[in-house]
């Protein structure tokens, strides 16, 4: 492995953090006052310095290209961050093949989200406040890729969850919004501690945090042989850190609420980047998992029930952010199936599609709210087709990724997920049909969102009609960038099947991951059902095509969507709009009981048991000494005679015990 | 041991100084007093960072000693010296009072005739915290572990809010239970002393001494003179930490005291305890300290998840706060009894870092209270476009409190937490708790102050942060992010030190 030493990460890392410093603390410093920065300046910096991030990322990515290598990376030691008593951790920054990948996709959809935001957030007082934390959180996010040790991409894992806490919750004044920040800070750090007992397991076994160690050890078999008994403890533990960041059941409670931040923060945190930290540290770790069937085949089966859980309640919501909340949720299950069958680079490949994808239907779906003055209930409009029609078309190639239609950059990771959960050995038929029946509920509520959204009757008031208005130049732009990735971005990897029609065109993505992922080999026919690459490929792709279309069609007129919807499937419904009633259920078995207990403890064992014996000693020690107030003679001389008697006997006491 | 010099003596009784020099200030000069204890604390400030550079990091026994004869016939002496267990706290003790005078400057001289007395007590404080940090001498220790009560006392029992009484009698008599069997056990330790030959009450000397301990049951160990001497010291200081379920006087403390009283209490006089434990229970009785260990990690655990519940249900914010002391206390309980290198350094680091996030909290709790003249979480609400700068260093300290990454209560707790697991896993699992339910409650203070809708319709007067108010917090700002991205240019000086101590503690109770 050749390591080349480089300024380039940590100037990619420090650039964002200088664009906060600026938005955060000098502007407000120098304006004397927060919320007096012009939208434009506070824009124009925070867009400036991630795009520098991107440029120098792009110098990166180059850099590792041209090397001669099979495991080029650049590497900087920064500084020392611990150092005692045997625990060693350099505050030391990488980019390799994977991290580097991962960079060029947080600076890139970055770049073109803040820049989206300048437009979007033009007219909010809060402006500087959000351009800052913007910022803050693609540095933490960059540290969370590039840190080489897992210390440090806990750092990264904290800080984007601090940013997602306060973006989140930027509105505070809304108690609703300040909630959901909240909620998704504390339900982060559940995960967050299955994340730092995984990392102390990890220590105990390795005595070392550092990423490269980890993964060289494991080449080691005598390492391995001690590492077994605890290896599936270890990565259950940090796949209950992924469970909470990456929203899978049961933590992603959070993430549907988490869409009452602005919807850029939905786009960037919520979709694109952070919500994938989780598949990442799978990816990064990918040797070690290799280790425990035990714990991938519970990612698979979390991963697998996520997707189709999320994609089910995606199927009944109104609100157009909750449609795409939840079908994130259900695409990052896609994710952990494909790491649970032992598809990482898969994982990364769908990771990256959909980024491109859904980061599009996120902004996109911003840019109809925008046009709709706020509205975000898809019962309330229809037929913004021809008001919207940049916003259209590209949230239509958005929708086509998303549902897998064939030659759509969805379509080829999807695809490759499926067929590796029949064709790997550690793939399961049953996930196969699940994520089947994912897949086709996946295309069902995009096209239902599409048709509610831009077909069929116009459902929305007079007042918004007079507003509607296609978006400004400066939020179509990232729109049109997007959905140029979205559809193309899928033939960096196309399966060999095809790759051998397109003129051998190879799988780009498994050869650039290859040396860092672990990665399988594919078969032509499934193992756990004999089914050729082909016949998955075309029968996914013809349900696909079906359902997105029935989406579209069922509802696009308004009698059906209320009539038939209301009276057929009311009960279904109705516990799918109410998200199979699970926020109800962690506030009986989990809120409840500790609001309970913590009053219990404050108001009854603190003052009753513990202060109620303190006091209750204070009492009766008064009482005795009314008692004795016989002895009280008012004699100097025979208190202090009482009390070097009291002393003397204490002491003699005392010394007889001890000697 | 080379090295005589006048400095940690300066650092002593310099407040002390100032103290005479406040008695004797003239009736007119009296509405100066607040800028002569501004200049007292920075002057200590000074002496601090003049004591941070003559200390030699490589060195990892005590230095800078300064011998004077007290009690030669009992052995007895003024012996003060410094090593880098004390260094950090020293350090602390000088950077945070005057933070602790700025941020809690008065509106105007309110109840001047008293203030003369206020200023002495606040000065003979600090002579008191620095006295038992610098303190080589037994009994010198337990004489100025002594002195600090007398200031906290007044300045709870005169200055304090409507229960004082009570409060500052609990808090009397709950820390004299204590510190009398730390009396009795120095005695005994003296007599022993002089039974090997020398009549010393020096801690070199003492810490030599080998105590019987006898580990065959239960029995025999609770009987050996070394189990009893480790108890009387362990119970003085874990009151003072506050261990649960010795506990229960802090909160009331903390509510009745002036926020001045509650910044030293939360940001040094708490870790009195915990560096006695450091200093003298567990390095002079390692085997009787290991033998009990596991009981004090529990109570550890126990405070950290008690005292967060505790926490969760308050409505008032000094007390919220006062709670969330004892929950963070007790991850240095476990980091002490872990017996294990880097959870040791992590509880130093800890107590350093507590008294960061602590001090300032209660700093936020006082320039609400002066402000609105209340401590109900549930009159605050919607601060935040008022006072954004206050909101700032209020998340600031909410960020060191829940140790986020960055800031410098993880540089505390991981290591307590990664090295307790390497050797007391299950323990540690339910420790980990903490690192939820801090969050839980920490958040839902912040925003029962900072957002929601504003509910007060008082909010035209409520001002910002002042110039000196803005100063504290920044300061505190900087060591907590400092900290927080370099641990190791603020705590390389103890490497040494702690290195040694670890080793020798953990040798005595056998590999593990």
């Amino acid at each position: 492995m050749e390591t080349m030493h480089s300024v380039l990460p940590a100037l990619i890392l420090i650039s964002p953090l200088v664009g906060f410093f600026i938005n955060g603390v000098v502007l407000p410093l120098s304006l004397k006052g927060f919320a007096k920065t012009p939208p434009n300046t506070a824009g124009g910096v925070a867009t400036a310095f991630i795009a520098f991030s991107f440029v120098l990322a792009l110098f990166a990515f180059a850099k590792l290209s041209g090397s001669h290598e099979a495991a080029p990376s650049l590497i900087i030691n920064c500084f020392e961050w611990f150092n005692f008593g045997g625990l060693n951790i350099p505050f030391e920054l990488r980019i390799d093949k994977l991290s580097g990948l991962l960079v060029l996709i947080i600076t890139g959809i970055g770049t073109l989200i803040h820049l989206y935001s300048t437009s979007y957030m033009h007219d909010d007082e809060g402006v500087g406040r959000y351009f800052s934390y913007l910022n803050l959180f693609c540095f933490n996010m960059l540290l969370l890729v590039m840190g080489n040790n897992l210390p440090l991409l806990f750092f990264g894992w904290e800080g984007v969850g601090l940013c997602s806490y306060l973006l989140i919750g930027f509105w505070y004044t809304d108690t609703v919004k300040a909630n959901a920040g909240k909620k998704a800070f504390i339900v982060n750090r559940v995960g967050d501690l299955g994340f730092l007992i995984g990392m102390f397991l990890l220590f105990k076994q390795f005595g070392t945090l550092n990423l490269p160690d980890i993964i060289n050890m494991l080449k080691d078999p005598m390492v391995v042989e001690q590492l077994m008994p605890s290896v599936t403890l270890i990565c259950l533990s940090l796949f209950v850190g992924a469970t909470g960041k990456s929203a899978q059941l049961p933590l992603y409670v959070w993430l549907p609420d988490a869409m009452s931040g602005p919807t850029p923060v939905s786009a960037l945190i919520h979709a694109a980047t952070m919500v994938t930290a989780g598949v990442y540290m799978i990816a990064r770790l990918s040797p070690l998992f290799e280790l425990s069937p035990i714990a991938l085949s519970v990612i698979a089966h979390v991963g697998a029930l996520t997707a189709l859980f999320a994609g089910s309640i995606a199927v009944a919501q109104t609100d157009i952010k909750k449609v795409l909340a939840y079908s994130t949720v259900s695409q990052l299950g896609f994710m952990f199936l494909a790491c649970g069958v032992g598809a990482y680079q898969t994982a990364v490949f769908h990771l990256m599609t959909h980024a491109f994808f859904k980061a599009l239907l996120f902004l996109g779906s911003g840019s109809v709210i925008h046009a709709c003055s706020g509205e975000q209930d898809m019962t309330k409009m229809g037929a913004l087709k021809k008001h919207l029609p940049h916003t259209h078309v590209t949230m239509l190639v958005g929708s086509l990724a998303i549902s897998g239609i064939p030659f759509f950059s969805g379509f080829f990771s999807k695809d490759e997920i499926l067929y590796s959960s029949i064709a790997l050995p550690g793939g399961v038929s049953y996930l196969f049909i699940i994520g089947v029946l994912t897949a086709i509920l996946t295309a069902f509520y995009t096209g239902r969102m599409m048709s509610l959204t831009f077909y069929g009757d116009k459902r929305y008031s007079h007042d918004v009609e007079h507003h509607l208005h296609e978006s400004p130049g400066l939020m179509i732009f990232p729109l049109y960038v997007l959905a140029a990735l979205a559809a193309f971005g899928g033939f960096l990897g196309v399966p060999h099947l095809l790759g051998d029609y397109l003129g051998h065109m190879p799988h780009y993505l498994s050869h650039w991951l290859d040396p860092v992922v672990a990665s399988k080999h594919l078969p032509l026919v499934g193992v756990k059902i004999p089914l050729h690459e082909g016949v998955v490929m075309a029968g996914s792709s013809v349900l696909a095509i079906i359902s997105y279309f029935a989406g579209v069609k069922l509802f696009k007129k308004h009698m059906f969507v209320k009539d038939v919807v209301g009276s057929f499937f009311a009960p279904f419904e109705k516990v799918l709009s109410n998200k199979y009633y699970v926020d109800e259920l962690y506030g009986v078995i989990v809120i409840n009981p500790i609001k309970k207990f913590s009053t219990i403890s404050a108001n009854i064992i603190d003052k009753y048991i513990f202060d109620g014996a303190v006091n209750g000693i204070g009492s009766q020690v008064k009482k005795i000494g009314s008692g004795l107030r016989a002895l009280q003679t008012g004699d100097i001389q025979t208190y202090a005679l009482m009390m070097v008697m009291g002393l003397l006997v204490l002491i003699f006491f005392i010394l007889k015990v001890l000697v | 041991m080379e090295t005589t010099s006048c400095l940690l003596t300066w650092i002593i009784f310099s407040p002390l100084i100032f103290a005479l020099v406040a008695f004797f200030t003239p009736t007119a000069f009296e509405n100066k007093l607040r800028t002569l204890t501004l200049i007292q604390t920075l002057i200590s400030a000074v002496l601090g960072i003049v004591l941070y550079f003559n200390f030699d990091g490589v060195e990892s026994g005590p230095q800078l000693v300064h011998l004077v004869s007290w009690m030669p016939d009992w052995g007895i002496n003024y012996l003060v010296s410094i090593d880098g267990i004390s260094l950090p706290l020293v350090m602390l003790t000088a950077f945070v009072s005057p933070i602790a005078i700025l941020g809690t400057w008065p509106a105007v001289g309110v109840e001047l005739k008293k203030e003369k007395f206020f200023v002495m007590m606040l000065m003979l404080l600090q002579t008191g915290m620095y006295g038992t940090f610098l303190a080589a001498d037994m009994f010198l220790f337990y004489f100025f572990w002594e002195v600090v009560l007398i200031p906290m006392f007044f300045l709870i029992g005169i200055w304090g809010g409507k229960e004082r009484i009570y409060a500052t009698i609990k808090f009397f008599l709950y820390t004299m239970v204590g510190s009398l069997l730390m009396l009795v056990a120095i005695f005994f330790m003296l007599k022993t002393s002089s039974q090997s030959g020398t009549t010393s009450a020096a801690m070199f000397h003492l810490s030599n001494l080998h105590f019987a301990f006898d580990p065959t049951s239960f029995w025999t160990v609770i009987t050996s003179p070394q189990t009893l001497l480790f108890l009387a010291f362990a119970l003085a200081f874990v009151i003072k930490v506050p261990m649960v379920p010795f506990h229960t006087w802090l909160p009331d403390a903390h509510v009745q005291a002036p926020t001045v009283g509650s910044v030293f209490l939360a940001a040094v006089l708490l870790k009195l305890g915990t560096y006695g434990l450091m200093r003298i229970a567990i390095p002079f009785f390692p085997e009787a300290a290991y033998y009990f260990s596991n009981f004090f990690i529990l109570m550890g655990v126990i405070g950290i998840i008690y005292g967060a519940f505790c926490a969760l249900a308050q409505t008032d914010f000094k007390k919220l706060v006062a709670y969330s002391s004892v929950s963070h206390m007790g991850f240095i309980m476990i980091g002490l009894f872990a017996f294990q290198k880097v959870a040791i350094a992590g509880a130093l680091y800890q107590m350093i870092n507590h008294g960061i996030s602590a001090g300032g909290l209660f700093l936020i709790v006082g320039f609400l209270y002066e402000r609105l003249h209340t401590r109900d979480l549930n009159e605050f609400g919607g601060l935040s476009k008022t006072v954004p700068l206050m909101a700032i260093g209020f998340m600031i300290m909410t960020l060191s409190s829940v140790a986020l990454p960055g800031t410098n209560g993880f540089v505390g707790e991981f290591p307590i937490l990664l090295g307790a697991f390497q050797v007391k896993p299950m323990f540690v699992l339910f420790a980990g708790s903490g690192v939820i339910l801090g969050a839980v409650y920490a958040l839902k203070a912040y925003q029962m102050v900072m957002l929601g809708p504003a509910t007060r319709t008082d909010l035209d007067h409520l001002h910002d942060l002042n110039t000196k108010e803005i100063i504290a917090m920044v300061v505190l700002a900087i060591f907590v992010f400092g900290i927080g991205f370099f641990p190791k240019t603020f705590f390389w000086k103890s490497d040494a030190t702690l290195d040694h101590y670890s080793n020798s503690v953990i040798s005595k109770v056998g590999p593990q």
